[in-house]
């Protein structure tokens, strides 16, 4: 479970790994015009974690991983998405969209920053960035305690009345 | 014993009470009130220009139960971590 894949496994999983990234992105960013959002574009985010886990083995993805940006990440996301939900209530009600521009409106105008569906393509961004940070943070937790459990196989007893 | 045929009947109350009601469910396949659907259908495009209505739908007309799906992630996930964190002892 621990160990890694061969060279040639591992050299496609290097390659392929960032494309899922890639990918993934791309999901969350167009939420608000193709077929996915937040939450599909943030599963397959978070996949990369155990893609990279699977193929190079814990010793040495958990050596360099840090669970608290995922953590940081799940908490941004959510207070965005809860932030933007709040920013309604001035103008009218809890998740009133106040960017939305009508569509006639948005016919004439130029793209910008902000997409023409207003706070959707934002909570869009909100809740990938929530659910890539928390799958990842349940994936690394899960196998951190699959490692535990093997460790108290293999290694010698360390007492169990201490 | 009697604890036993107490259990029993309210279940067949229960099960008789929720049996009855289902003369009040609308046929499979039959939307019963097709208003809101056509409302979401012919405005979610002039209102919030999103091709995609679902999002709109979720993100925008229904965005308590988006909160409430974020919810369910974070309870998952602390249970997670709950579950699988280290030192037992």
């Amino acid at each position: 479970m621990r160990k890694p894949l061969s060279l040639v496994a591992r050299t496609v999983c290097d390659l392929f790994a960032w494309f899922l990234i890639i990918f993934g992105v791309y999901v969350i960013i167009h939420g608000d015009v193709t077929p996915g959002g937040g939450f599909q574009g943030g599963a397959i985010v978070g996949s990369f974690m155990a893609l990279l886990l699977v193929a190079h083995g814990g010793d040495r993805v958990l050596e360099w991983v840090k669970t608290s940006i995922y953590w940081i990440m799940l908490f941004v996301g959510l207070m965005m998405f809860i932030g933007f939900g709040l920013r309604g209530i001035p103008e009218g009600a809890f998740f009133y969209n106040f960017l939305a521009v009508p569509h006639d409106v948005a016919k004439t105008m130029a793209h910008g920053l902000i997409p023409f569906s207003g706070t959707i393509g934002v909570m869009d961004i909100a809740v990938g960035i929530e659910v890539a940070g928390g799958l990842t943070v349940i994936i690394l937790s899960m196998f951190r305690g699959i490692v535990l459990h093997d460790f108290a196989d293999s290694r010698k007893e360390t007492g169990h009345d201490g | 014993m009697k604890l036993k045929a107490l259990f029993i009947a309210a279940t067949l109350v229960l099960g008789g009470v929720l049996l009855s009601g289902l003369d009040a469910v609308h046929p499979f396949g039959v939307p019963g009130d097709v208003a809101m659907d056509e409302y979401f259908l012919d405005h979610a495009m002039e209102e919030r220009s999103s091709e995609n209505v679902v999002t709109s739908i979720v993100f925008d007309y229904r965005g308590f139960d988006t909160l409430g799906e974020s919810a369910v992630l974070f309870t998952a996930l602390c249970s997670v971590v709950m579950l699988f964190r280290k030192g037992r002892k």
